[in-house]
């Protein structure tokens, strides 16, 4: 099966609390080809589905409709031996920099653990020679960082280490759910530059979910967009950043503080007094109610995703598709 | 901005420091600055550099182990740090209002939104505001009247965001204290409430500390900068000369750490590793990290005027802006 993809996500549905309950995903497909390693940023504010959606890669939660396949696997029927072997192809790095360390152990502990875990080295010294090989990876070395303490170490070097650890396995996925926003600004480009590296010099594809589109742009290279558990837009990156298309997105892009004084905000937004609910029952595109160009045909069903432009580039927007123009 | 202004609050020499097993940590070191009538003054840094600490120094709140050690903070004239308690409390709020990190998730989710607002107005004036004032002060953050009687947990993050800016402004103080007041919200949401603050501050003339480690939102919201590293005030200027031309390294290093959305570039990388709190190195603070480090850094670096309004603790500062200084390579851990 040399042309199925690494990652398939087909469809995949997730409500929380019954048929009436909270879409926190609609619908979503995605996938990651086996042969080109790739960093596919999934972005949207909090509440949007992102960190759901990594959850259900990881196998944490199952779907309530649809299939997630990884190399063959249907991720949410793996009997607890069968997770095992998945985790090894698949890993995750957590947005907490320091709570994903045991203070009272030395740094060494969390590659003793995963080592063990999944029986990497058969002696000491093998197992020595891999941490040595993984620190190397982000540019640490054993002899600096091994016997220390988790608090002698900047929440940057944590987080580097904590993706030595997801490389030492050798997967083919690293699902990194946040992984800088904990970080202090001058240290994430050294993170960053890490996952880079694993991608182009270790073969290894990343979901990187996150809230940032500044780092995104950076190092990603196809971003997803969730708006309340909705795929907004999808594309490559710099297609996406340069020129969004779904009137959210716009509005998202737009708000991002820029570095730049002489480039300040223009205009001003108003948010809607309420909270609109995401039940299983909300029909139509979930952004209407916010929406400049909202028409009665965006709230009959949700938009399909419609091609705008590049290839690949394609937004979930009837000011995109034949349907408005049909209804008008 | 050449014209002479009234400066509202005075800061000079504010140090706090915290006791620990093995020795005072120099949360906030010798920090002096002047906040003028309107302005908005950012305090930028990163986790740990003291710009919370120096707030509550400014506000005498510091708690145990903490301490003020030295420094002055004369609010229109009148030093808080000499006053006695009773007097401090009058000035607390009515003068000088705070709006603390994670301020949306210290509203009480017992009690109703109006009876909070009620409550801060009570405790510094000894009266109960009439309804009429609660709702004028909804509207000028831009929340509808109907929150009156509505519980913390019927608002979204936003709208509680904004009512502890209505709090802060309840009692018409000269200077406000933003501790990273959008910093937990979505962009959008972030946007909203940095415009509902920068409304506030333009109607009611009052000046403005907004304390964050966000050079981009600095840089849309604010009149000058002071940027902070392990305690230390290492440059203050105003906004555009820091972003045009930053004197010292670490200004340079933070705004260049900023991923643009503009242009995709190969990423900033700095090295190295701050020292132990507890034992600063002698000289300029920022030397193990710095890229520009020389043997003359090992002298005290007192804040020094660069440039007309732009102040700068380096003694390179004018290599750096001429671009004559050489970069050196840092070792990182």
């Amino acid at each position: 099966m040399p042309d199925d993809p690494l990652l398939d996500i087909r469809n995949v549905r997730k409500v929380y609390g019954g048929p009436d309950g909270l879409v926190a995903l609609n619908d979503f497909s995605l996938q990651i080809p086996r042969d080109e390693p790739q960093i596919v940023t999934i972005a949207g504010e909090s509440g949007s589905g992102k960190s759901t959606l990594a959850n259900l890669v990881l196998g944490f939660t199952k779907p309530t409709s649809g299939q997630i396949v990884f190399d063959g696997m249907d991720v949410g029927r793996l009997s607890s031996r069968e997770m095992a072997q998945y985790h090894r192809k698949v890993q995750a790095v957590f947005q907490d920099p320091f709570g994903s360390y045991n203070p009272f152990y030395r740094v060494s502990h969390v590659f003793d653990m995963v080592i063990k875990n999944f029986k990497l080295a058969d002696t000491k010294a093998q197992a020595r020679e891999m941490m040595e090989e993984g620190l190397n990876a982000v540019g640490l070395k054993g002899s600096d960082v091994l016997r220390k303490y988790p608090h002698q170490l900047s929440g940057g070097q944590r987080q580097r280490i904590m993706m030595a650890r997801a490389y030492m396995v050798k997967p083919k996925l690293i699902v990194a759910d946040e992984p800088v926003s904990m970080v202090d600004a001058s240290l994430r480009a050294s993170i960053l530059d890490v996952m880079m590296k694993l991608r182009d010099e270790g073969g290894i594809s990343f979901l990187y979910v996150t809230h940032d589109l500044s780092t995104a742009y950076q190092i990603g290279d196809k971003i997803v967009l969730f708006y309340q558990g909705t795929l907004a837009e999808e594309g490559n990156v710099t297609d996406v950043i340069t020129n969004p298309k779904h009137p959210y997105v716009q509005l998202l892009i737009d708000s991002v503080p820029q570095a730049d004084p002489t480039r300040r905000w223009q205009g001003e937004i108003e948010l809607p007094a309420e909270e609109e609910l995401r039940t299983a029952r909300a029909t139509g595109c979930r952004f209407v109610p916010r929406c400049p160009h909202a028409a009665e045909v965006c709230k009959a069903a949700l938009p399909p995703l419609h091609p705008v432009g590049a290839p690949g580039h394609r937004a979930s927007c009837t000011l995109y598709g034949p349907e408005r123009a049909a209804a008008e | 901005m050449t014209e002479p202004r009234n400066v509202v609050l005075k800061v000079r020499g504010l140090s706090v420091f915290y006791a620990t097993p093995t020795g005072d940590v120099r949360a906030t070191d010798d920090a002096s600055f002047d906040l003028y009538e309107g302005e908005t003054l950012g305090l930028v840094g990163e986790s740990g550099s003291g710009k919370t600490t120096a707030t509550s120094g400014i506000l005498r709140m510091v708690s145990s182990p903490g301490r003020i050690v030295a420094g002055s903070v004369e609010l229109d004239g009148v030093d808080l740090l000499a006053l006695k308690e009773e007097d401090l409390r009058r000035q607390r709020w009515s003068k000088l209002a705070l709006i603390p990190q994670g301020a949306m998730n210290s509203l009480n989710p017992t009690m109703k939104i109006s009876a909070q607002i009620a409550d801060v107005i009570r405790t510094h004036t000894g009266k109960t505001p009439p309804r009429d004032r609660i709702l004028e002060l909804f509207q000028m953050v831009g929340l509808p009247g109907r929150i009156h009687d509505m519980y913390p947990h019927e608002l979204s993050g936003g709208m509680k965001q904004r009512v502890c800016i209505a709090m802060g402004i309840a009692l018409n103080p000269r200077v406000i204290i933003a501790d990273e007041a959008t910093s937990a919200l979505d962009v959008v949401v972030q946007r909203v409430v940095a415009q509902t603050m920068a409304k506030v501050r333009d109607a009611l003339g009052v000046s403005m500390i907004m304390i964050g480690h966000d050079m981009g939102l600095m840089a849309q919201m604010v009149d000058r900068i002071a940027v902070m590293y392990s305690g230390k005030i290492v440059e203050i200027a105003r906004v555009a000369d820091m972003f045009a031309r930053p004197a010292h390294p670490y200004s340079k290093i933070l705004i260049d750490s900023v991923p643009s959305l503009t242009q995709r570039q190969a990423l900033r990388i700095t090295g190295g590793i701050t020292h132990d709190p507890r034992n600063p190195p002698k000289g300029c603070i920022f030397q193990l990290r710095c890229p520009y480090a020389a043997p003359q850094c090992r002298e005290p670096q007192p804040l020094r005027e660069i440039n007309p309004g732009q102040l700068a603790a380096c003694c390179r500062a004018e290599e750096i802006l001429a671009g004559t200084a050489q970069a050196r390579e840092i070792a990182d851990a």
